[in-house]
């Protein structure tokens, strides 16, 4: 589903490379923890998935794409197969629960008629069903981000992205948000999620991927936060 | 859906942006009616050079006795020279060029003189003071230069005067008049312009949020673009829309009900013309928008 081929990317020339050779493929399906201190490249390794930065090097396939040779005008339809949720939520501060979730399928064209059936469903989904019509505002942090889940899985893309989606969250809620990401995950849907949150890697026991400096230092199966606590 | 989704997107950011919005308007309609203003007195210039010149006469006034002027060292104008004269206008290589000459003898001159002259100034003038002269109307007046070139010179001749002369000043104040709108104009479409300009990049900056979830969720280029585009456009529009509306006030009010009453002896650009003007204030409008537009949002809303 997704594979980097040997990728490197350099921002500016002469510095330390962000990433430096990674070569790691995720499956169909898969569960993956993305894990690794601050600067360790693991958002620029979710911003070659998702075309928002270009690899100085190696390739990047994903669904079936390889990524250099998408033109720029075909990058909106590689996304619509990628749904992201990140630590800040993102939503739009003026719009209802309902509308947040509803915008994302308006801005790809969708009918009112598919939006109408969707977005309900989705709510209920992430358990917010009864919560439509509140505000950003009035939601808690955990709500919040399962509003940001509903929209970012409401086209059930094949592909969900998660930056540190736990990171604002106390754990019991944390508890909760890992729940819905593993339903989504069991639907089929590939979950790739980048955090530093040891206690939940450790209790989901899924394959861990971790970044150091740039370089793949570990790929391991149902492995655990940090290698010195194996 | 979309298009719902773009007018909505395009109301809400000139609601939210109204007074940036109403200054594009107001820069924009204050331009245009310059631009559109340097057009119309073109077109009353092209609409008087075809009525007058087909109405003006080379005069050519022939020595009167005593004259001091070179060319009349030998006297007055005799009988064999006017004749002589006659013959080089309508025959010869003139010909075709004029269409009618017609004399105007000392006599006739002075009685048009004294016609003029209502206070009895210049009473003690006589006939034989006047200088007479042959008045030739030309079939395309622009073949002045030819038919002055033929008879000056010729003995007998005093001076060749062309009628437009006295328009050629007028002329020149309103071709004057034009290049000041025209230059105004251009400082103000540069204004307007760089407010587009302004107004795009404060509307896109405001709604960095959902455009940013836009590209996120894989929205095209296009829908995030287009709502920008259009707020300029719109603004821009409703600008050459004042103008349009001001241009054709302004005609109707102060020249078919004012001038036009008042002034009689000039035919004048009347408010059909504006409609003529019209399409190209929108053609502007549209494309100050669109390059504004492109200028800005590369920046702005990178997919």
């Amino acid at each position: 589903m997704i594979r980097l081929d040997n990728v490197t990317k350099v921002y500016k020339r002469g510095a330390r490379p962000a990433l430096d050779g990674v070569s790691v493929e995720v499956e169909r399906g898969d569960f993956v923890f993305l894990v690794g201190s601050s600067g360790s490249g693991k958002s620029t390794f979710l911003k070659l998935i998702v075309r928002e930065e270009r690899p100085t090097g190696g390739e990047v396939y994903v669904a079936g794409r390889q990524l250099s040779k998408l033109s720029a005008w075909r990058v909106p339809h590689l996304r619509r197969e990628i749904g992201a949720v990140f630590q800040d939520f993102r939503l739009l501060p003026n719009k209802t629960v309902y509308q947040n979730v509803a915008f994302a399928l308006q801005v790809i064209g969708k009918s009112r008629h598919h939006i109408q059936s969707t977005v309900p469903e989705m709510l209920e989904l992430v358990g917010l069903s009864g919560k439509e019509r509140r505000m950003p505002h009035e939601l808690s942090g955990g709500e919040q981000q399962r509003v940001a889940i509903a929209r970012a899985f409401v086209n059930h893309p094949p592909i969900l992205l998660c930056d540190e989606p736990t990171g604002n969250l106390d754990p019991g809620t944390s508890v909760g948000i890992m729940r819905l990401l593993d339903r989504i995950n069991r639907t089929g849907t590939t979950v790739l999620m980048a955090t530093h949150d040891d206690e939940i890697v450790d209790q989901m026991r899924k394959r861990v991927i971790e970044l150091r400096g740039g370089q793949l230092v570990r790929d391991q199966d149902r492995g655990v936060y940090g290698l010195e606590r194996v | 859906m979309r298009l719902q989704f773009i007018l909505g997107e395009v109301f809400h950011g000139l609601r939210r942006n109204g007074t940036m919005a109403l200054s594009v308007v107001l820069v924009t309609f204050v331009s245009l009616m310059f631009v559109g203003a340097a057009a119309l007195t073109q077109m009353q210039i092209n609409q008087l050079k075809d009525d007058w010149y087909g109405k003006v006469e080379i005069s050519i006034f022939l020595c009167p006795e005593n004259s001091r002027n070179e060319q009349c060292v030998e006297g007055a104008v005799t009988l064999e020279q006017e004749d002589a004269i006659r013959g080089v206008l309508e025959q010869g290589s003139l010909q075709g060029m004029v269409d009618e000459v017609y004399y105007e003898s000392r006599e006739q001159a002075y009685e048009k003189f004294v016609a003029n002259d209502s206070d009895g100034i210049w009473s003690s003038l006589t006939p034989d003071q006047m200088q007479p002269s042959f008045r030739v109307k030309l079939a395309d007046p622009e073949q002045y230069q030819v038919v002055a070139d033929a008879t000056e010179g010729l003995p007998g001749v005093d001076v060749v005067r062309d009628q437009r002369e006295i328009f050629s000043e007028l002329f020149r104040f309103l071709n004057a008049a034009t290049v000041v709108a025209a230059a105004l104009a251009a400082v103000m479409l540069m204004a307007a312009m760089l407010l587009i300009t302004t107004t795009i990049r404060l509307s896109a900056l405001s709604r960095r949020r959902e455009t940013q979830i836009m590209r996120m969720v894989g929205s095209s280029r296009s829908l995030i673009q287009m709502p920008f585009m259009l707020e300029g456009a719109v603004a821009a529009t409703a600008g050459a829309a004042l103008a349009v509306g001001g241009l054709y006030f302004g005609v109707r009010y102060l020249i078919e009900d004012w001038l036009k009453g008042s002034v009689t002896w000039v035919r004048y650009i009347g408010a059909a013309d504006v409609w003529t003007v019209a399409p190209w204030l929108l053609v502007i409008a549209v494309g100050l928008a669109a390059i504004a537009s492109l200028v800005t949002l590369g920046r702005y809303t990178r997919a």
